[in-house]
């Protein structure tokens, strides 16, 4: 199983080499470290959603209220970096997961308590985080004169000439990678994913479990939102709207199995990453920027298209494998 | 759905059944929706007045008619999200269609062609490649959005025929009674008809319960959800019309977020997001609720996002009332007899 999975991986990482070097024969100025740097900039605050995005997928569920959070986080510190602009940077972010968490504990304690599904409970947390966002702010917006240095120059900060955002992601990843591989937790998380029946006659909590990748997703989008009103200095009711089907398209090209079990951080890293990628191969070729959502959805078909035949092609090879051993 | 009860004595059921039909889902909503209009004639004097009720359908039948075929595709197991984008994209076409001067007929005729055409996609994907609907809508959800950023840029389509404005504008004869809403209740019927009362409906529940089960038994499971895609992408092209029709325009950014709008009200409407069971009167009264409860709010003067909000808790509320009911219920001597 552990070659199939790492097929997957590779193959997408070959592809993403292909197209770098595709768009570099083109713009020779694609290669540029800069150039890369902007690009981990960019992708940095959807690879660390996306992987709050995989752990729920991996249960089976989904998250549709990430963008919504994201946006009421980043809205409350930014208000409250406008009005008390004393308060250090450590405690504004401190704040900001904190409110993720809460907004991802009721998303949680909605599906595993209540049982509601997950795709609805999140379908409704989505308009009534978006609504409490326009509520806080009363439809303005807070924008970069109303923020602190320190607040807006947060992300761009650079610690061992790397920017915060980005050490911050590689951070996250690292933290999520040993949790989801090293942990007993971790491990159930795909327990549950697998067989729901099964993993509870295991001794599996699936209501902790459930309540568990909600609340840290949470927390990660707590994180993201104030990373993301401090990156664009600006903090409106309409921020990360649609963003949800961002980290979604990344955890599916990623190769993350939609109905949950299977997917890795790696596989949801270089599928943000790929996208990422594309998006400044785009700009760098010179490609109207009305281009940009068709050719996402073409990639994201594209990817599960490819996934899917791989899958049931390397299926094929095991049973014939197995028929040929017996 | 009788599933659980098949074994017990008919009699005693029908009569615990008869006892429990004040629990049943679509009295609730019929609840819900009296209290809606009470409350709303109360904070506001200009809300029942016929006039208004019948010019307010105008802005959410044509979600309504999307709502139908979804119904179908949810019950099935299945989601379609991109149903929204459908509508952008059958509007583009028409739109230059129109700037070519196709005349109404032929704006009608490419407006359901295009719409079709992109559900078959979905369905085809999904079906043949055996992928999550999910994951193929959320694909062709943006391709479809895309490709009309790509054809209008940030530009509008606005030249329509005349006589094209009767769909999204227009009422029967001399009534008040607009023709999208006579529209909606003869689709409704017909999909009501469809999937309470024949096999092919009671084949969608089968695959929505027990999909290979389904399978085994010999229902084409996968051609009827082709179909159910492709009809669902019809209607998208149908409600694409009549809102291209209604607002005399195309842009872009069209009936943007109306997805999940539309799986909102379906879900309120008692459709479970798990397949394999629903009802389309009670989708209808959701409908209704739903939209009324806007118009309400709106004649307050609550601004839309904070209709989200309260659209949001609707949801949330409604789906745990039955949960709540559940506990409440007096317990028979059968222990666990569920409708």
């Amino acid at each position: 199983m552990r070659d199939l999975f790492r097929k997957r991986e590779f193959n997408l990482f070959i592809f993403i080499l292909f197209i770098i070097l595709g768009v570099s024969l083109r713009t020779p100025s694609f290669l540029y470290v800069n150039n890369f740097v902007d690009i981990f900039n960019d992708t940095a605050i959807l690879s660390m959603v996306a992987i709050g995005q995989l752990m729920i997928i991996v249960t089976g569920g989904i998250d549709l209220s990430v963008g919504s959070s994201i946006a009421l986080s980043g809205m409350s510190v930014a208000l409250l970096n406008q009005y008390h602009p004393g308060i250090p940077i450590f405690m504004i972010i401190f704040i900001s997961i904190a409110i993720g968490l809460l907004l991802g504990s009721i998303n949680g304690l909605l599906v595993s308590q209540a049982k509601i599904p997950p795709i609805i409970t999140t379908l409704g947390t989505m308009s009534i985080y978006r609504g409490l966002v326009f509520v806080l702010c009363k439809g303005t917006w807070v924008s970069a004169h109303e923020m602190t240095e320190a607040f807006r120059g947060f992300p761009r900060s650079s610690f061992l000439g790397i920017s915060s955002l980005i050490s911050i992601s590689i951070l996250i990843v690292i933290l999520f990678f040993i949790f989801l591989n090293l942990t007993r937790t971790g491990r159930e998380i795909y327990g549950v994913g697998s067989n729901k029946i099964a993993s509870q006659y295991v001794g599996i909590n699936l209501k902790k479990i459930q309540y568990i990748v909600f609340t840290l997703c949470g927390g990660i989008t707590g994180l993201a939102g104030f990373l993301w009103v401090a990156r664009y200095a600006a903090a409106q009711s309409e921020t990360a709207i649609g963003f949800e089907f961002q980290t979604i398209a990344a955890c599916v090209i990623g190769g993350v199995s939609i109905t949950g079990g299977s997917g890795t951080i790696s596989g949801v890293v270089l599928g943000a990453f790929f996208m990422g990628i594309v998006y400044n191969a785009l700009t760098m070729i010179n490609v109207s920027p009305f281009w940009q959502m068709a050719i996402q959805g073409f990639i994201i078909l594209f990817a599960i298209i490819i996934n899917t035949v791989i899958d049931k092609r390397n299926q094929q090879l095991m049973l014939r494998k197995r028929s040929f051993n017996e | 759905m009788n599933k659980e009860n098949g074994v017990l004595d008919i009699k005693k059921i029908k009569k615990i059944s008869s006892l429990n039909i004040v629990w049943q889902w679509e009295v609730i909503l019929l609840f819900i929706f009296i209290t809606v209009v009470i409350i709303n004639s109360n904070l506001s004097p200009y809300f029942l007045d016929y006039t208004n009720l019948m010019n307010t359908t105008f802005n959410f039948i044509e979600k309504a008619i999307i709502a139908l075929p979804m119904v179908f595709v949810i019950i099935c197991g299945d989601i379609d999200i991109s149903v929204a984008s459908i509508i952008a994209l059958s509007s583009v076409f028409m739109g230059m269609a129109s700037q070519a001067g196709v005349n109404t007929f032929g704006l009608v005729v490419i407006g359901l062609f295009s719409g079709s055409m992109a559900g078959f996609l979905n369905g085809f994907i999904i079906t043949k490649l055996g992928i999550p609907a999910i994951a193929v809508t959320l694909g062709s959800m943006s391709l479809f959005r895309g490709i009309t950023y790509v054809i209008l840029g940030d530009k509008a389509y606005t030249k329509y025929p005349i006589s094209f404005a009767y769909f999204g504008q227009g009422y029967i004869g001399n009534t008040m009674i607009p023709f999208e809403l006579v529209l909606f209740f003869i689709l409704a019927i017909i999909f009501g008809i469809i999937l309470h009362k024949t096999t092919i409906g009671r084949k969608v529940f089968a695959i929505g319960n027990n999909f290979t089960a389904a399978r085994f038994s010999g229902i084409p499971v996968n051609r009827i959800r082709l179909i159910i895609f492709t009809v669902t992408g019809l209607c998208s092209g149908l409600a694409s019309i009549l809102l291209t029709s209604r607002i005399g325009s195309t842009r872009p950014n069209i009936a943007s977020g109306w997805e999940l709008e539309i799986i909102t009200t379906v879900v309120l409407g008692g459709v479970a997001i798990t397949g394999g069971k629903g009802n389309i009167i009670g989708v209808i009264i959701s409908i209704f609720i739903i939209g009324y409860l806007k118009f309400g709010m709106g004649l307050i003067n609550i601004p839309g996002k904070v209709m989200t909000i309260i659209i949001g808790l609707l949801l949330i509320l409604a789906i745990m009332l039955p949960q709540l009911i559940e506990r409440l219920k007096p317990k028979n001597s059968f222990g666990k007899v569920k409708k």
